[in-house]
């Protein structure tokens, strides 16, 4: 931690060393302590869950009680399905209510709409859960993968939105001036010129919001409801993991306990990699600043 | 080629405060005319009522007339994109588009419109950036280098390009030198001697040699009032007002 960048010249003196060694120590642990948890949660993963991941576990359904074997692959597809409505949903509510923030709106509006999407951040994901089914799974009368899309979706929407306006706010505005002084429609400079160059920013956004909802359990209790076979028709009662490893957690059996691990790895996992491949496809599409 | 503007009983304002009263000026086609005066008098107010960037700015209003060629831009009925499409722009700070490369940022004015020919695109952008005497230094790297990673006075000629590339009828320029260094300033300066060929250039300055140096005519700005308008020579030498003198002369602003 402390190279060749921090030495001081000798004739500085021992106090003014002493102090600079003892802030970087401390920033260096402060650092390290924020790291930890992260690294002991997904080592405490790996240690639990690697024994139970082979390719029966991702490719195909759980076994009924008592049967060794079996595997995820239908929670890991539902998931999938689940995030895929979700995304469909929050992104572009979110990055439009984000848009009209930053670049249209200065009224009283605009204040009362960034307050909602505050708020609707603090709203417990349970209580989501329970809306959702009471306005659509209700009323279809059966759970599916779409309401639980949705319960998502929403969840999704305050935090694309304010990345969105956060990230747009930053961008200069003398960009948006020589968009206009160009004869370029406001329109369009906001897709071409203010949203890719708030576009790296907002790709974080969007893939917290996706990371964060991909955990969430408790919203898709009463709506994606979860389901032990293969289900890929969005209105049919579908498999995701949380809900899985939900289940599997609660249950009294040690098979389905080491599954519950397993299946925690394999969602952080593909979080992960998910995460990484839109940040690497995002960068690959943007030009270098340096030669 | 250039064309003239008319300007009639210009007035604008922000809000309440009126910044500009009553402007008559008529801006010769394929001249360089100079904008001059103390802060605060009007002047970048002045060259954003020609192409109607004045109004992008909240609580900005403006009434009168002005005529840029055959084009009424105040009437009912011309939309502001258009006009802004004949009279191009060029800022004070540089301000290329940050994610684009040099190649993206001179062709954007045409793309963003729904310019979509590939050729003919690549031969605008090498016309522009070689009018903007910009072509040389950056040939061999235009396709993969950000606007951004040039010089400063690199990025303003890239601007320049940027606005050329849309084949305007009149160059308005806000102070286009005044974050630069001299040699950059002097590569700008004699880029507008060629530039007046094609284009009605309008340059705002507040370098009174920088006036003197390129400009064919100027106007002298004092309050939001036009004070005198005349050949640069005439102001410089002779003015007829007394501000005017007192002005270029140094006793004030």
């Amino acid at each position: 931690m402390l190279n060749r960048r921090n030495r001081i010249p000798q004739q500085v003196s021992f106090s003014r060393r002493a102090t600079n060694w003892v802030a970087t120590a401390a920033a260096a642990s402060a650092a390290l302590l924020v790291l930890a948890p992260l690294f002991a949660i997904f080592g405490y993963l790996v240690y639990k869950g690697i024994g139970s991941i082979n390719l029966e576990f991702l490719t195909h359904t759980p076994r009924p009680v008592g049967e060794a074997g079996g595997g995820m692959a239908n929670a890991i597809v539902g998931s999938g399905l689940i995030l895929g409505i979700a995304s469909l949903i929050g992104i572009p509510l979110g990055m439009g209510a984000g848009v009209y923030l930053a670049e249209y709106g200065k009224d009283r509006y605009s204040d009362a709409v960034r307050f909602t999407a505050d708020v609707l951040n603090g709203v417990p994901s349970i209580v989501i859960g329970i809306a959702v089914y009471a306005l659509i799974v209700l009323r279809q009368g059966h759970f599916s993968a779409f309401s639980g899309g949705v319960a998502l979706g929403i969840m999704m929407i305050p935090t694309v939105a304010r990345t969105t306006e956060e990230m747009l706010l930053m961008v200069p505005n003398n960009i948006r001036e020589a968009a206009l002084g160009l004869g370029i429609p406001q329109w369009r400079s906001t897709i071409s010129i203010a949203l890719r160059s708030a576009a790296s920013g907002i790709i974080t956004g969007i893939m917290l919001a996706f990371a964060r909802v991909a955990g969430e359990t408790a919203p898709l209790l009463f709506t994606a409801f979860g389901n032990q076979f293969w289900s890929l028709n969005p209105n049919q009662p579908t498999a995701a993991l949380p809900l899985q490893i939900f289940t599997y957690a609660i249950s009294p059996f040690d098979e389905w306990h080491r599954q519950a691990w397993a299946g925690a790895l394999v969602l952080i996992v593909l979080i992960v990699v998910s995460v990484a491949a839109v940040r690497l496809a995002a960068r690959r599409g943007s030009v270098r600043h340096t030669a | 080629m250039g064309v003239g503007i008319e300007v009639n009983n210009l007035n604008a304002w922000f809000g309440k405060a009126q910044v500009l009263s009553d402007i008559k000026m008529s801006v010769k086609p394929n001249q360089v005319t100079a904008i001059i005066g103390p802060s605060g008098c009007g002047k970048s107010t002045y060259v954003r009522c020609l192409n109607r960037m004045h109004e992008t700015v909240a609580d900005a209003k403006v009434s009168g007339d002005v005529t840029v060629g055959e084009l009424n831009i105040y009437k009912n009925g011309t939309a502001a994109v258009d006009v802004r499409r004949r009279i191009g722009m060029v800022f004070q700070k540089p301000n290329p588009f940050p994610t684009m490369s040099i190649y993206d940022n001179v062709a954007a004015g045409l793309r963003l419109n729904g310019f979509r020919n590939r050729r003919e695109l690549d031969d605008i952008v090498e016309r522009s950036l070689r009018l903007a005497a910009l072509w040389d230094e950056v040939k061999d790297v235009f396709k993969k280098k950000s606007g951004a990673s040039l010089s400063g006075g690199q990025q303003q000629r890239l601007c320049i390009a940027r606005a050329l590339a849309v084949q305007p009828e009149v160059l308005l320029m806000d102070e286009p030198a005044s974050a630069l260094d001299p040699i950059s300033t002097g590569k700008i300066e004699e880029l507008m001697f060629q530039l007046k060929d094609q284009f009605t250039v309008v340059i705002v300055t507040h370098n009174m040699q920088q006036a003197a140096r390129v400009a064919d005519w100027t106007g002298f700005f004092l309050m939001g009032k036009l004070i005198e308008f005349d050949k640069t020579q005439k102001i410089f030498t002779t003015p007829a007002d007394k501000r005017t003198e007192d002005y270029v002369t140094g006793r004030f602003g």
